[in-house]
């Protein structure tokens, strides 16, 4: 009888507390914020959507290689001697490759941030960026190449050009391991 | 207690008025089930240090309609195994029951839609029709959760009716009419004279004060039962039913249910307020005491019930089916068996 | 029923029919798309069959054809709430395998973040049980401190779910300035909000009366199921890798380990399960107050590593205390820099197989509150 009327009490008294505490957090200040008018600042750090600063990019693959899920796509071509368009890289070298194609797939991107660890030059970095929803799978595949189409079949025909004359000239030199590296990566 | 109604003053016994008469508490309702979602929304959020609803219109006060609209355009689905009939039937039965209750409630001095004698007594048993249309919901949606719900909700509604009935029949006892219209007016005066401190009389009702108390307690706590409100939420039981006896119905005849919850929770805070706040009496003598306050003070004094209900659920866990019936049976109703007594006996002695 | 039959009704006949209910995939309180097949009669629960593999995504095989920094983001998503834990026994076994000798001052970075994890792992655990019993507000109110940790996580690691921040050898990116100071206010609002749940919902009556005597899994049968973690301490049996096997720096800490005690139901059941878990919390605070303490300011936080990982021919197993149980890598290595198998060891499908062992005969109610209290995580579980 003695524990009946003390389960009772019990029940009655920490449901009183409880509603004591409640009552107390009616009051206090809220912790949420208006979503899209506020915004919590991000840390430096945050590891959002990737950029791809393509200056800074020397066409060496290892971001797609480093990419667990694949969603890097590098096409690169030989930078022709002849060509009149040359570049230097920040670090003072000469650009050996046009990058042709460079995708990220958002779609399947993981956030992992092992690509920016991997890139030799510094050129893929994370943004503070989170919002780029979009109704089309294919609006989030997103391309960083500057060149045009038109400027990648012009610089493939220099290429071209290039070999054929070095083959005239050189022909020991077509079967240079490093050519046929490029050439498979391109094909790829 | 013929006229009671002003509006039978006002324009005379003919079908207009009494029309209006069964229209205003409809009105009353839905304006009031807004509201009271509203405040759900709200309390919940400020208990959890949330904002809450902050979008549609200022302070998000809007949200409530734009629920509702968003409920009224959805599709009307009828799950194909169903039994058709009773799943269409169900929601109105449902609000049906509660709304019937708004017939007796008088909301003041001089309006109540009809001053019957046995007014306590309707509600008690207009309040149990909720119980088949949750029945019908829940058998006729042929889902196993909704069965099971719908099994719990029978089972709580008919334990908890007990000690509400004898916690009810106790103020009876000692205001002996079961007119709300005449309870109320026993209730005349300040605040003490309220029947959860005694009602009015000597000082000798100080002996009674205990037991009132304890049975407005009662009361309530059969009340959270009755309108299916946390602590007692086992019919719709969420974390284990999914949504109960309701986990089939979408679009307005889900609006329909939880029309009826809020209407409902509206009944039971109107009889506690009736039998044991005084009702419409202000708590102060003759300060802000008449006709028209007499509507504020009633819908203030129900909602702030309303308002602690909604208190209560966002404090408490929930209770098992078994632990609830140990509850109802075996501490409500004996405890309200007591008072019973202590109550009779001081009315018989006095 | 047939008129036959109607005849030779006995009284022992007198059985309601017993009702198979499928709880899950989509189920509010299932913690993922976990399925149970139940069978109740009436209320009361007498079958249960749990049916795994919705989440399934072929980890082990996947590891296989990746190298070994690509596994990580993988293991960040077995048990996905408790991330940081997560990457640490796969971290300490290709570091065993290489035998590299990690600076100390990773060390004490990886303790303090793996038991901010832990903490919040267990707030979740908490919060996820107060809620299966129907009490909402406390959910949120863990939530709210959960998400100050995460901010912590989130400004080491730049991911606030899926960390990806060990590195074999090291860690990704050093401490940012005010780093200690976040850990200490932490550890400060972690204990304030655990004072309070304590009256609101653990020392609740309604919470007792539901989770106390419920679910009663004895010290025998949860070593017999290979049960460990909170579900195994809940049950009294004072078992921690962090002090039984210290691994790591774990033994330079001063801390105890909750066990189940009883001083609510008995040893084993919900009560007692989800109380360790918020001792715990307390103990998580402690050694992170002694970490940020001893911990040096200077140094590099990456040890001497190849860039390329190759680990030499060999195997290894490594297991670490996760919030929710052991949780162990098996790594066999043929010398390249991709894994020839990896095997998890998760602690979530260990302790789901008592399920059935220890819900049978309580109510359908109850069987969500026994669920919610072994705390699993269906990616985890599914790997």
């Amino acid at each position: 009888m003695i524990q009946y009327i003390k389960n009772i009490w019990a029940g009655l008294s920490s449901s009183f507390i409880g509603m004591k505490i409640t009552w107390k957090h009616l009051f206090v200040k809220k912790v949420t914020i208006q979503y899209p008018d506020q915004r919590f600042t991000l840390p430096e750090k945050a590891r959002n959507r990737l950029y791809l600063e393509m200056s800074k990019c020397n066409g060496c693959n290892s971001c797609a290689i480093a990419c667990p899920v694949n969603c890097i796509t590098v096409e690169t071509i030989r930078v022709s001697p002849n060509d009149p368009q040359q570049e230097v890289h920040f670090n003072g070298k000469d650009r050996k490759l046009w990058v042709s194609r460079y995708e990220i797939d958002f779609a399947k991107c993981c956030y992992c941030g092992l690509c920016t660890a991997a890139c030799p030059s510094d050129a893929i970095n994370h943004t503070t960026e989170y919002e780029y929803s979009e109704y089309k799978r294919e609006n989030l595949v997103y391309k960083f190449q500057t060149l045009t189409p038109e400027q990648v079949i012009e610089k493939e025909r220099l290429l071209a050009e290039f070999r054929t004359q070095e083959k005239v000239c050189h022909p020991e030199t077509d079967k240079k391991p490093a050519d046929n590296k490029t050439a498979d990566k391109t094909t790829e | 207690m013929e006229n009671v109604n002003f509006l039978y003053d006002l324009l005379g016994r003919n079908i207009i008025s009494v029309v209006l008469v069964i229209s205003l508490p409809l009105m009353f309702v839905l304006v009031y089930a807004l509201v009271a979602i509203l405040a759900e929304l709200k309390v919940s959020a400020w208990i959890q240090e949330r904002l809450g609803p902050m979008r549609t219109g200022p302070w998000g006060i809007m949200q409530p309609i734009a629920e509702v609209v968003k409920l009224i355009q959805k599709e009307d689905i009828t799950p194909d195994k169903s039994s058709k009939l009773l799943y269409n039937l169900a929601p109105f039965i449902i609000f049906t029951g509660a709304y019937a209750a708004f017939a007796v409630i008088p909301f003041s001095e001089y309006f109540v839609p009809a001053g019957i004698n046995l007014g306590l007594f309707y509600i008690f048993a207009v309040g149990s029709i909720s119980a088949i249309g949750i029945v019908m919901g829940g058998w006729a949606s042929n889902n196993k959760y909704s069965l099971m719900g719908a099994m719990r909700s029978v089972a709580q509604l008919i334990s908890y009716e007990v000690p509400a009935a004898m916690a009810v029949l106790s103020i009876v006892v000692l205001a002996s009419t079961m007119n709300m219209q005449e309870i109320n007016k026993l209730q005349t005066g300040w605040f003490w004279n309220w029947f959860i401190f005694g009602g009015p009389g000597t000082l000798a009702k100080i002996w009674v004060i205990p037991f009132t108390l304890g049975l407005g307690l009662i009361y309530f706590i059969s009340s959270l039962a009755e309108t299916n409100r946390v602590p007692f939420d086992i019919p719709e039981g969420e974390s284990e039913l999914v949504a109960g006896f309701h986990t089939e119905y979408g679009g307005m005849k889900f609006a329909m249910f939880f029309f009826a919850e809020y209407a409902n929770m509206f009944v039971v805070a109107a009889v506690l307020t009736t039998i044991f706040l005084g009702g419409w009496n202000s708590p102060f003598n003759t300060f802000m005491q008449g006709p028209f306050w007499g509507v504020f003070w009633f819908v203030s004094k129900a909602f702030s019930v309303v308002l602690v209900q909604i208190w209560i659920r966002w404090t408490l866990p929930r209770f098992r089916v078994d632990q609830l019936m140990y509850i109802g049976w075996k501490v409500l109703l004996p405890l309200s068996f007591i008072c019973f007594m202590a109550i009779s006996l001081f009315v018989m002695l006095k | 029923m047939s008129d036959k039959k109607r005849l030779d009704l006995e009284y022992s006949q007198l059985e309601s029919d017993r009702m198979r209910i499928n709880v899950g995939p989509q189920h509010p309180s299932t913690h993922g798309v976990l399925r149970l097949e139940v069978e109740v009669e009436g209320e009361i629960v007498t079958e249960v069959v749990p049916h795994l593999g919705y989440l399934h995504r072929c980890f082990e095989k996947h590891c296989e054809k990746m190298t070994y920094p690509q596994v990580l983001p993988y293991i960040d998503r077995l048990d996905y709430i408790s991330a940081m834990n997560n990457e640490w026994p796969y971290v300490m076994a290709l570091e065993k395998l290489m035998d590299i000798k990690v600076p100390d001052k990773v060390e004490y970075i990886r303790v303090i973040m793996a038991e901010l994890n832990r903490i919040a792992n267990h707030q979740i655990a908490v919060a996820t049980f107060g809620l299966d019993a129907g009490a909402f507000t406390p959910f949120l109110f863990f939530f709210r401190d959960r998400e100050y940790i995460i901010w912590i996580l989130e400004k080491m690691s730049g991911a606030r779910l899926l960390y990806n921040y060990f590195r074999v050898g090291g860690l990704a990116a050093d401490v940012y300035p005010g780093f200690k100071e976040d850990c200490l206010n932490i550890v400060k609002q972690v204990r304030k909000t655990n004072a309070e749940v304590m009256d609101l919902l653990i020392y609740n009556k309604i919470f007792i009366q539901r989770s106390a005597n419920v679910g009663i899994l004895m010290p025998d049968v949860a070593i017999n199921f290979a049960c460990s973690g909170p579900v195994l301490r809940g049950s009294g049996v004072k078992y921690d890798l962090r002090k039984d096997e210290p691994y790591s720096i774990y033994d330079r800490f001063d801390f105890d380990i909750p066990v189940g005690t009883g001083e609510v139901g008995v040893v084993g059941d919900c009560w007692n399960r989800n109380i360790v878990r918020v001792y715990e919390m307390e103990q998580s605070c402690r050694i992170i107050e002694q970490a940020v303490a001893q911990m040096p300011d200077e140094g590099d936080v990456k040890a001497l590593v190849p860039k390329r990982i190759r680990p030499p021919k060999g195997e290894v197993y490594m297991r670490a205390e996760n919030p929710k149980g052991d949780l162990g890598f098996y790594i066999v290595s043929n010398g390249t820099d991709k894994p020839e198998r990896i095997k998890a060891r998760g602690s979530s499908f260990v302790n789901l197989s008592v399920i059935p062992e220890i819900s049978k005969g309580y109510m359908f109610a109850d069987l969500i509150l026994i669920l919610g209290s072994i705390d699993i995580v269906l990616g985890e579980v599914d790997r």
